[in-house]
């Protein structure tokens, strides 16, 4: 284990987050299908997330889709106003901003999305894509084109081959001119959405370095969005795990994958093939069956445990009603760090 | 499981003999498939891995008879002594599902959204076999059961939209399963699915497979599910087998540059990596494709031979662990880092490059 909790947290604590996050609420509206289009219901995608990220650290949101990560990275992005709660950038509470602040703001916060075909407009050759963000903020003028060559060049694109459109790229080298573009402003903090999910291996990897590389070299923070727990263990330095629209486990990386204490989170780890056949053959593994429960309608109490494997297996009655009437609280119940289970016990499991 | 000692090629329930797979497009011939060789044997998994393009689902499609007209066959797929290349389309219709049945990615392109499930795997049944719609239907609860669906009394009276994405699967499992087929080619099964639901499904195919004791392709990029899934494993790139062997030979002694790449590109859950080894550049484009080795572009081991000469699959640690690179035994112990760099440069030249200049 190369960071504990102890070492890594308490010194951080006293500088001022990159971004902090406080109980963010997000609800969309469930609509009738008739003509009126009432409001029938809500759909929870994000209830309640606070996290902190400080410079030059990447944090990890994982979980299965619909557990509501995206939106969480949109919402404190601005990209969808949250229902509740309170976004800061280095302590500016953005709700506070006019427009004007906060498109200045926007600057600083930049978001690199799964997709490198949608992402990308197909009709703009590479220079024009990643010179954009240098227009809309009015700072092309003032050398604008040696910014996008030494762009390319960051990302490692040959700078030659800006002319070119990006169906001749592959789905790494669009990838690239993705965060090419999003490291156009310079910013601070780069939120990226599943950035590797859409790619090959061998591509994936190298995009991988790289992202490692510009975080580096220009002390980025990252917000890292994915549902590969191998890809975040690879390249995060905390955790969060969530489960329908709540942080169920967070922990510094290491720390996660070697005492995880949520039933889910260890549910997770031990679903995921390793891609080593004697460890993979004699693995224990935590079967969870069933679905994830819809967001509009969520269990009540502990929101996991329609699915977990301790309630249904290991706790008495009395300790049911607990997680049916009461809500676990995202706290350290003695594990070293917090998770939201009642009943949170370490367990090995790599 | 079976254990691989055990399996013989005495027996092959599928052979396939140097398929080829082309495809006439404006720019010229695509060469999905470049003849490609491989004994399938009875109860085991085969699995197979590659990336994008590689021609691991066209080799499948052609097996299954599915390739659009204008595509050129060519090779033979041996099934039960009869050439599957050369049936008919009322004969290949009698494979398909008895013989032969394929689980595709995605679901929901194999079911039908207007219809039951129950009724969806009795119709399979009754396709193939001269039962009453009664006896079938109790058939199709008894799969659905089969795969670990729980309630399927209740859940064969569903549509296909009432389900989850990993019920989905599992019912596509069940249809797959509903005839007794003798080979299950198994495309992707799991791609579209979240971890948990994947385990699941995977558990279903498992179950499937040993009721059954059908042999299964199973083909996917992901190698977490090959090491734990398959007995042996054929690794493809460029429209051709580069390396094939028992899931150990391809974990534990690869043969092939490429394959030692593909292992140093992965992020691992159970070890913390601290930098990756990337394959720098992309697979060639199969259309009008050179002379030689085609990862040779990306090969850090790459000399003058392997632009002029393409290797062939030759035995590497025994008989049946076979590899197609020219320096096949100098890979003997070297890890992924000793053959590639940590790059984070996406140019295959470029790094070349920079390895000279150091």
């Amino acid at each position: 284990m190369s960071h504990s909790a102890a070492e890594v947290l308490p010194e951080q604590n006293e500088r001022t987050p990159v971004l902090s996050a406080r109980n963010v609420v997000k609800h969309f509206p469930v609509r009738s299908g008739g003509l009126i289009r009432r409001q029938i219901g809500e759909v929870q995608a994000v209830s309640g997330v606070s996290f902190d990220i400080y410079e030059r650290e990447t944090l990890a949101l994982v979980g299965e889709s619909g557990c509501g990560k995206s939106t969480t990275a949109r919402v404190v992005l601005n990209l969808q106003p949250a229902t509740d709660g309170e976004v800061r950038f280095e302590g500016t509470d953005l709700n506070t901003l006019n427009r004007k602040d906060l498109q200045r703001l926007r600057r600083e916060m930049q978001i690199v999305f799964q997709d490198p075909y949608a992402s990308v407009d197909p009709r703009m050759p590479v220079n024009e894509i990643i010179a954009e963000p240098l227009r809309i903020h009015g700072l092309y003028d003032k050398g604008g084109r040696d910014r996008v060559r030494e762009l390319l060049a960051t990302v490692g694109l040959r700078p030659e081959h800006g002319n070119r459109y990006p169906h001749e790229f592959s789905g790494g080298q669009r990838q690239r001119i993705g965060i090419a573009r999003a490291l156009a402003l310079r910013p601070k903090l780069l939120v990226l959405d599943e950035p590797v999910s859409a790619l090959d291996v061998s591509i994936q990897a190298g995009v991988l370095n790289l992202l490692q590389d510009l975080q580096a070299e220009f002390g980025l923070s990252y917000l890292f969005v994915s549902h590969d727990l191998s890809v975040v263990r690879h390249i995060s330095d905390r955790i969060a795990v969530m489960y329908l629209g709540k942080i169920v486990e967070t922990a510094p990386s290491e720390e996660l994958f070697s005492n995880p204490a949520h039933p889910y989170t260890q549910a997770l780890i031990s679903a995921i093939p390793v891609p080593d056949p004697r460890k993979e053959r004699t693995r224990e593994r935590i079967v969870i069956t069933g679905d994830v429960p819809s967001p509009a309608n969520p269990p009540s109490g502990c929101r996991f445990r329609t699915r977990c494997p301790k309630f249904a297996n290991e706790l008495s009655d009395a300790e049911r009603t607990k997680c049916i009437d009461e809500e676990p609280l995202l706290v350290d119940r003695g594990q070293g760090h917090p998770s939201a289970c009642h009943y949170a016990q370490v367990r090995q499991l790599i | 499981m079976t254990s691989f000692d055990s399996q013989t090629t005495a027996d092959p329930v599928l052979s396939v003999e140097d398929l080829t797979v082309q495809f006439p497009s404006d720019d010229g011939l695509v060469q999905a498939v470049r003849g490609v060789s491989y004994q399938l044997d009875r109860g085991e998994v085969l699995g197979v891995v590659g990336e994008s393009g590689s021609g691991k689902s066209v080799t499948s499609m052609a097996i299954m008879g599915l390739l659009p007209r204008t595509a050129r066959v060519s090779g033979r797929i041996d099934f039960k002594g009869r050439n599957l290349l050369e049936l008919s389309e009322k004969e290949m219709t009698r494979v398909r599902g008895s013989g032969v049945a394929m689980v595709f990615q995605d679901p929901m392109t194999s079911l039908n959204p207007v219809y039951p499930v129950g009724d969806q795997i009795a119709e399979a049944i009754t396709a193939h076999h001269d039962v009453r719609k009664e006896v079938a239907r109790k058939q199709a609860v008894e799969l659905l059961d089969l795969v670990r669906i729980p309630n399927p009394q209740q859940r064969a009276t569903e549509y296909p939209h009432q389900l989850s994405g990993g019920m989905r699967q599992r019912v596509v499992i069940a249809i797959a399963i509903a005839n007794r087929p003798e080979v299950i080619i198994a495309d992707e099964p799991t791609t579209a699915l979240d971890v948990t639901v994947q385990a699941q499904v995977l558990d279903a195919l498992q179950a499937a497979k040993e009721e059954t004791g059908a042999a299964m392709v199973l083909i996917t990029h992901d190698l977490g599910v090959i090491a734990g899934q398959a007995d042996r494993v054929q690794v493809m790139y460029a429209g051709k087998v580069v390396e094939a062997g028992t899931v150990d030979d391809i974990f534990y002694t690869p043969r092939m540059p490429y394959t030692l790449g593909l292992l140093g590109s992965l992020p691992r859950l159970d070890i913390k990596s601290e930098r990756l080894t990337p394959i720098a550049g992309a697979p060639p484009s199969v259309v009008n494709m050179p002379p030689g080795c085609p990862f040779s572009p990306r090969c850090p081991m790459a000399a003058d031979i392997c632009d002029r000469e393409e290797p062939t699959l030759e035995p590497t640690t025994d008989g049946r662990h076979v590899s197609a690179c020219h320096f096949r035994d100098d890979l003997a112990g070297r890890e992924p880092t000793d053959l590639f760099n940590p790059t984070s440069v996406d140019d295959a030249e470029a790094v070349a490059a920079g390895e000279k200049n150091e």
